[in-house]
């Protein structure tokens, strides 16, 4: 099967996820989020007196806001290691020696943590959408919101794209997932840093593209049509967010080979 | 090992190795368990049907470092060996081959596929095991070589059938539930050439297939080389620096040194003609039974005041009605009254042709 070669990677990837007790535990935990929201859709569905807390569009917004902290744990779980156990094992020169190119086999890397980080955004999220027009049972919230069936979707593919990528260009980097997982860990929470020093220094947040989280905040808040939360322009932050992916497969393109030549 | 073209569980045909092909009573059983072979086609007569590959003035640079110097050489069918010092480009061309390593001049073909032009074809249709440790990460055996082949484009249900068989032929029948991290060096070596196996290659490139292992694994796995190219006339290509490891499994080598080919032929050729070489010592005239030596048409050379290192070729004893024998010389002493004292036979190695090649003591 020609070109399919990525699908076999991305099931077996899955499967050996699936296969880690504690990982269940942490696919669980991450829907717990979406329990609370399920069971606040029905009260304001079914009960007047719970109006207060009856969903609007922003209520999918803060959900998924809710969920970064779990797709930034699932990142370094199932990404810290997807490379770069396969580096330590001499793997590569096995999966490059078979009918399959470069991309074909990170393709096939992207598509584990993009699906589990999808698991726990889009999905949800969705289901969200749908169990509102349940309870409520009718279509008229979904159609005053119309634009958050797209929105969702593409604020949660953004978020997984940005990343899937960044996870796997530093997987790539290292023969050790533990070290991978602390590099991930280090960006986030130093960028975030730079940026709170520099809101100090500035009282702005004009430099809110320094900040990894905060450059996907600005844009997802652009996509669900609220005010958008930093001084930074969107566009920038798009554009941050974008270069990042860009420079994660130029970084993959160097590292993924059969052979690492040392000159 | 099913080495037959058989409809898979998607109603594909697979392609029939080249190999195998032509005449169906020259098929092997698809059974490796017994690995019967039912055919009693010549060794090897499928496989040398051309060169498997073939490079032309081939150069590869790692910097400033010219590993390949405008190899060009070709491997015909059967069991080649790659024989040449650490260093010497061997492991190189094997990556320039798979495609791993761009060469900066020159052309390679594989199976007569181009190399730079069709790299997924040769690989669909190639082995290869690696010189270092290499596994998929938390794998066990059956699970890891069964993900190969699918890796290589079988069906699921016929790579975890093909894993089964190619354990059993590498001797990990018993030891395929365990996780490979668990394996000890021999096994890694093994579970490496079960890998390269699985999909039913036309060709197989084997990469130092004995390295660290002990005397009685190194033993079992050129066993198992022997049998792929002997007996099972698979078309491989063994990269080595051990001499008797290519010795024992190949029919022909191709000698490297510093990124050149210094030699290349049938191992029995370069060894020159057949017969024997025998170091021997005498009381008499030394120089003058020299000379009776060569006149009898042998090599025979004085290494010290009274010893000779004497090449009986084949011929020469046959004429006596002994080949391979000593009786020649025993004949020719006798007739012109020299004792012989010390006689030691030895025979010309492949040692001694790479040792030539490379010019080397």
């Amino acid at each position: 099967m020609p070109g399919q070669a990525w699908l076999v990677i991305a099931r077996a990837g899955i499967m050996t996820m699936l296969r880690k007790r504690a990982f269940l535990g942490l696919l669980l935990a991450s829907w717990v989020p979406f329990l609370v929201r399920a069971v606040q859709i029905y009260l304001a569905a079914n009960y007047p007196q719970a109006s207060l807390i009856a969903p609007t569009a922003e209520t999918f917004r803060q959900f998924l806001a809710q969920q970064d902290f779990l797709v930034f744990i699932m990142t370094i779980y199932v990404g810290a290691g997807l490379i770069a156990n396969d580096r330590r094992a001499n793997a590569l020169q096995i999966y490059l020696s078979k009918p399959l190119m470069r991309s074909e086999y990170i393709a096939g890397k992207a598509a584990v943590l993009f699906s589990f980080v999808l698991f726990v955004t889009l999905v949800p999220a969705l289901l969200l959408l749908v169990l509102q027009v349940l309870f409520a049972g009718s279509f008229e919230f979904l159609q005053k919101n119309l634009f958050l069936f797209p929105a969702i979707i593409v604020a949660t593919l953004l978020e997984a794209l940005l990343s899937t990528f960044a996870m796997l260009a530093l997987s790539s980097l290292s023969k050790s997932s533990r070290y991978v997982g602390i590099l991930y860990a280090g960006i986030i929470f130093f960028t975030a840093a730079i940026y709170g020093v520099m809101v100090a220094i500035t009282g702005s947040t004009r430099l809110a593209w320094l900040s990894l989280g905060a450059n996907l905040t600005q844009v997802i808040d652009v996509i669900f049509r609220l005010k958008p939360r930093y001084a930074t322009p969107w566009p920038v932050s798009l554009i941050v967010i974008l270069a990042i992916v860009a420079l994660s497969i130029s970084v993959l393109e160097r590292r993924v080979r059969g052979v690492e030549i040392v000159t | 090992m099913r080495w037959v073209c058989e409809e898979r569980s998607d109603g594909r045909a697979r392609p029939e190795p080249s190999w195998n092909s032509g005449n169906p009573k020259h098929r092997i059983s698809k059974d490796l368990e017994s690995m019967e072979v039912v055919s009693a086609r010549e060794p090897h007569a499928a496989a040398k049907t051309g060169p498997v590959v073939h490079l032309d003035a081939v150069t590869v640079i790692y910097g400033a470092n010219r590993a390949l110097k405008g190899v060009s050489a070709r491997f015909e069918g059967g069991a080649v060996g790659l024989l040449g010092p650490n260093g010497a480009g061997k492991s190189t061309m094997l990556k320039a081959l798979l495609g791993f390593i761009k060469p900066s001049e020159g052309r390679m073909t594989v199976l007569g596929l181009d190399v730079a032009e069709r790299p997924m074809e040769i690989r669909a249709r190639i082995g290869y095991m690696p010189e270092s440790d290499a596994h998929i990460p938390g794998m066990n055996a059956v699970s890891f070589v069964a993900y190969c082949g699918q890796l290589a484009g079988l069906p699921a249900v016929d790579a975890m059938q093909r894993a089964h068989e190619v354990l059993y032929y590498v001797g990990l029948g018993e030891a395929r539930y365990r996780n490979i991290e668990t394996y000890s060096t021999g096994m890694k070596q093994r579970i490496k050439l079960a890998q390269a196996l699985v999909h039913d290659p036309d060709l197989l490139f084997l990469d130092e297939p004995t390295n660290g292992m002990d005397p009685k694994g190194r033993d079992e796995m050129l066993e198992l080389i022997r049998d792929l190219g002997h007996n099972k006339n698979v078309n491989l290509i063994l990269s080595s620096h051990l001499l008797p490891d290519v010795e024992f499994t190949c029919d022909d080598v191709i000698v490297m040194d510093k990124g050149q080919v210094v030699a290349q032929g049938p191992i029995a050729e370069l060894k020159g003609p057949g017969g024997r070489v025998f170091e021997l010592r005498i009381k008499g005239n030394l120089p003058a039974f020299l000379d009776v030596l060569r006149q009898a048409g042998m090599e025979a050379t004085s290494t010290d005041e009274d010893v000779m290192r004497v090449f009986v070729p084949a011929t020469a004893g046959a004429v006596d009605g002994a080949a391979n024998s000593a009786l020649p010389l025993f004949a020719l002493a006798a007739r012109h009254g020299v004792q012989v004292r010390h006689l030691r036979p030895s025979v010309p190695t492949l040692e001694d042709v790479f040792a030539k090649a490379v010019g080397h003591e």
